[in-house]
């Protein structure tokens, strides 16, 4: 089968490859450039694990092909922050223990950047809903919950 | 889990799309809309198509607008598109409704109405919605363009009356008018569980009366199918708790749900019973909000 050339801009970097056509965007992220936080879960589009935002929307990368992210931005959880500091949501994650073994943190962390993008203050329910497509085998969800109302109000701060 | 290997193919315009699934026409091509059941599939290999073309650069088949006597909507329109229209909240509730609990809401950043219709499946939402709502479906081909009727589109499990080498471009609505108005419940397990039973109720009062009726379900049956007993059984009635439980009944007991993990069918009938007169209720009520 022929290779199709793609140019996807990943956290901020443009790269050029030459990829299999049913190479899932999941895999490319992981396997051709090293992008070891978006994690493969359940591989049925179930469980979040594998979130990412393309061009500004989060999606479940393997249920999408990295050719349909031909000239796309990706954002992934390693391009959330800059420099050695952790982003806020990251940081309200750690703060109120919102996970245990961590495997499916960076799913609800980008889950959490596109609802906080859209809605600077949301309530339980509107994180519960934002968060429904990912899943948590540790946690029992509560103190996810807290984390991202904590980002919220952290962010909100920031932005003054 | 890997798909079988594919020529892939993102045309920037639909006479270039269709050209390239008359070209493909020896193998199987399939059209790519968000592909958030056409993947799953092909991760399964339940699916294995030759080619796939992607509409993802096709410029025009995403909107939502009212135009002459209809509300179109394109084909590639996301589910959070819909979600968050506020044309559609405001006059078409029953399409929010459907589109906000379709699957997770990562997942409705990509799904599209245009997908969801075309892939045929009776446990998909946007079916009954649209048989309910007496939509057509547009669909490009090489002969032109012709429409369908969403209730004549359904043909079987997984089987519309979509051609190969035709591609679905925009669902057209009948424009809402005075006293009309829907609701669209689903009972499911889970969030992104398909749904154990769905119901799509579609009313037009006038004149205190119901004009109008149209019932349709999601995943008890091998196509989005009407309940046609109950929707005549209402019309002339005026709206109330009475009618709307023994419409529900009427509705539910036409239907012979298969069993599965879901349930069996007697079980689905009672959840399909309930979801129906609770539809009615709220569809009444988005109908005649002063009453």
């Amino acid at each position: 089968m022929s290779k199709i050339s793609v140019s996807i801009t990943v956290n901020g970097r443009i790269g050029s490859d030459e990829i299999e056509p049913r190479l899932l965007l999941v895999h490319y992220l992981r396997e051709r450039l090293g992008l070891r936080g978006v994690r493969v879960g359940c591989d049925t589009s179930s469980c979040g694990a594998c979130t990412v935002l393309v061009d500004g929307r989060a999606i479940k990368s393997c249920a999408m092909f990295a050719v349909q992210a031909d000239g796309s931005e990706v954002l992934t959880v390693e391009g959330l922050s800059t420099g050695e500091g952790l982003h806020p949501i990251q940081e309200s994650f750690w703060d109120e223990h919102a996970l245990q073994c961590g495997f499916c943190t960076s799913g609800f962390i980008m889950a959490a950047y596109t609802l906080l993008a859209e809605n600077p203050q949301p309530n339980p329910d509107e994180i519960k809903r934002a968060i429904s497509g990912n899943l948590c085998r540790c946690t029992g969800y509560l103190n996810i919950v807290r984390a991202i109302e904590a980002a919220a109000a952290a962010m909100r701060n920031q932005a003054g | 889990m890997y798909p079988a290997s594919f020529e892939y193919a993102a045309p920037g315009d639909l006479d270039d799309a269709l050209t390239l699934l008359r070209r493909f026409a020896d193998g199987s091509p399939k059209v790519l809309a968000g592909g958030q059941s056409l993947i799953p599939l092909m991760k399964l290999r339940l699916a294995a198509p030759s080619h796939l073309v992607d509409l993802r650069r096709v410029a025009g088949l995403s909107y939502i607008r009212e135009e002459g006597d209809w509300l179109r909507i394109g084909a590639m329109t996301t589910e959070s598109e819909i979600e968050r229209s506020p044309l559609l909240q405001q006059k078409y509730p029953i399409l929010v409704d459907t589109s906000s609990v379709i699957a997770d809401p990562l997942v409705r950043n990509l799904a599209t109405v245009g997908g969801n219709l075309a892939h045929g499946d009776p446990a998909n939402d946007h079916p009954a919605v649209m048989v309910s709502l007496g939509a057509e479906v547009v669909v490009r081909g090489s002969e032109g363009e012709r429409t369908v009727d969403a209730e004549g589109f359904f043909r079987d499990l997984f089987v519309t009356d979509l051609a190969e080498d035709e591609i679905l471009t925009q669902i057209r609505i009948p424009i809402a008018s005075a006293g009309a108005s829907g609701a669209y419940l689903k009972f499911e397990r889970q969030v992104g569980d398909y749904a154990i039973a769905g119901v799509a109720a579609s009313l037009r009062l006038a004149a205190g009366r119901i004009a109008e009726s149209r019932i349709a379900f999601t995943n008890l049956g091998s196509i989005a199918a009407r309940a046609a007993e109950a929707e005549q059984l209402m019309v002339g009635e005026a709206p109330g708790d009475s009618l709307f439980r023994e419409g529900s009944l009427v509705a539910s007991h036409g239907l012979s749900p298969w069993e599965d993990l879901r349930g069996d069918g007697a079980y689905k009938r009672r959840v399909a019973t309930a979801l129906t007169y609770r539809a009615l209720t709220l569809a009444a009520k988005r109908a005649a909000p002063d009453s």
